[in-house]
């Protein structure tokens, strides 16, 4: 993926440097056009692969007394399990919810740090197709336990806070709506993408930019050191990023269950 | 950018590169479901139900382990108790051997003493019997000498004419009568003989 930008690159001296743009997360591999199969796809399907064999294993031969590598497991599943999903949802429903946390949690991390993992460099997520089709599952589940508990009017009537004066629920009652249905999903997707988007063009624009100053004059290429530095400090800054974007999209998703659920707001 | 902005119809039917960032590539749009869906599938087939029930069991040795630790206090517990009973009866008991001997020894003691007194009142009695006994002896065999004695003398010097048994026993018997009774003075007997007067 990196080679995509480089290839664009102008290389020969004299030549106009561009900046990456949008382009760059265009690399089809199999096809063209609308029906392409792309890198990130192959790489998606890959993380999936990887996931379910690494978890089949460490989870096989589970026991009471746990192995170092079972241990190690614990910490990272019960960090989904109790600091995401029991927290958020309350300990009464959320056990039937922690598949589905855990695996959006699972693959949204390991597809983000693909974006700093050589030599893959290239966050699945930023192509908004993913993040999309994560939000949808998320979208019905929530907006599903919301009528199967409430009911179809019932539901739509959980989603006025309680304990409002009669003369401003009307008001209010559009707002949630508009959160419920429009501005959840949305944010909860694009929040997601333009993490993954933005910060895989950071680190590009970077590389390539100390990559293009290296065919530049002596001025240049002294300025190369520093800006490949500033690449790497992105690049530990952006695998931080991915790992906190995966935790708050799981968080966020976890919190719009529970809402969904809750007793009263 | 600005000219696809400037393009917008162009917007709707551009494919790959030319597509804004925001509208989803369908192919990638389905293959992040099918994703979703597999490790969902993974996930909840297999993972979270082996590790739910690791999480189970463990929760159930855990609390078979505290269960059993307080049961095996209620019975030190119980063993302590009943060792405190046994020393307390071990030394209620002690206290009764301690005292019991204190008694025993006391009535040993009293009867030792009592034996004691017995035989010495035994031994007082005896030697005043005894004493008795040689003071009456003395006594006849000295009223016999004294008897024999005052006869002998007496017949140096009447003669013979006391010889006779009958009347010497007569007037030896009534001497000694008067003699005791104090009709005749040790004076007459001491002025007699004059040495022998001043120590008697």
């Amino acid at each position: 993926m990196i080679l995509a930008p480089a290839a664009q690159l102008p290389m020969s001296s004299g030549e106009e440097f561009t900046a990456p743009g949008a382009e760059i997360f265009w690399a089809p591999l199999i096809g063209e056009g609308d029906w392409a199969i792309t890198e990130q796809m192959v790489w998606g399907g890959i993380s999936v692969i990887l996931i379910s064999i690494a978890l089949v294993m460490l989870t096989r031969n589970v026991s009471i007394v746990p192995s170092k590598s079972q241990f190690l497991f614990e910490g990272f599943y019960n960090f989904a399990r109790n600091s995401i999903a029991r927290d958020m949802i309350g300990s009464k429903h959320f056990l039937r919810f922690v598949p589905l946390l855990f695996s959006l949690f699972t693959l949204i991390l390991v597809n983000n740090w693909f974006g700093v993992l050589p030599p893959v460099m290239n966050p699945t997520f930023g192509r908004i197709g993913f993040p999309i089709a994560a939000t949808l599952v998320v979208y019905v589940v929530y907006h599903w336990v919301g009528f199967k508990r409430y009911g179809f009017s019932g539901y739509f009537g959980h989603m006025i806070p309680e304990g409002l004066p009669g003369w401003i629920k009307p008001i209010i009652f559009p707002l949630e709506l508009i959160t419920y249905f429009i501005t959840r999903p949305l944010t909860l997707a694009l929040r997601l993408f333009g993490n993954m988007f933005a910060g895989h063009i950071l680190i590009v624009l970077f590389v390539s930019a100390a990559a293009y100053f290296l065919t530049q004059g002596v001025v240049f290429k002294v300025l190369a050191v520093p800006t490949f530095l500033m690449a790497a400090v992105m690049w530990m800054f952006e695998a931080l990023i991915q790992a906190l974007q995966a935790y708050v999209f799981t968080l966020l998703a976890a919190s719009y269950i529970a809402g969904a659920l809750a007793e009263d707001h | 950018m600005l000219n696809l902005v400037a393009t917008v119809p162009a917007v709707v039917t551009a494919s790959g590169a030319d597509k804004p960032p925001l509208i989803p590539h369908i192919p990638e749009l389905i293959f992040g479901f099918v994703m979703v869906g597999i490790v969902y599938l993974v996930v909840s087939k297999m993972v979270v139900p082996n590790i739910e029930r690791a999480y189970e069991e463990r929760r159930a040795a855990i609390e078979g382990g505290m269960k059993q630790a307080e049961e095996a206090q209620a019975q030190a517990e119980a063993a302590l108790q009943s060792y405190e009973a046994q020393l307390a009866e071990a030394r209620a008991e002690a206290n009764a051997i301690r005292e019991q001997a204190r008694e025993e020894g006391a009535s040993i003691i009293a009867d030792l003493r009592n034996q004691a007194n017995a035989e010495a009142a035994r031994i007082t009695e005896s030697a005043k019997r005894q004493i008795e006994a040689e003071r009456q002896q003395a006594i006849v065999s000295l009223r016999q000498e004294v008897g024999s004695m005052s006869t002998a003398l007496a017949s140096k010097i009447v003669g013979e004419s006391l010889e006779d048994e009958v009347r010497q026993k007569g007037i030896v018997d009534r001497f000694l009568a008067e003699l005791e009774s104090g009709a005749v003075t040790p004076e007459k007997i001491g002025s007699s003989s004059e040495g022998t007067g001043a120590d008697s």
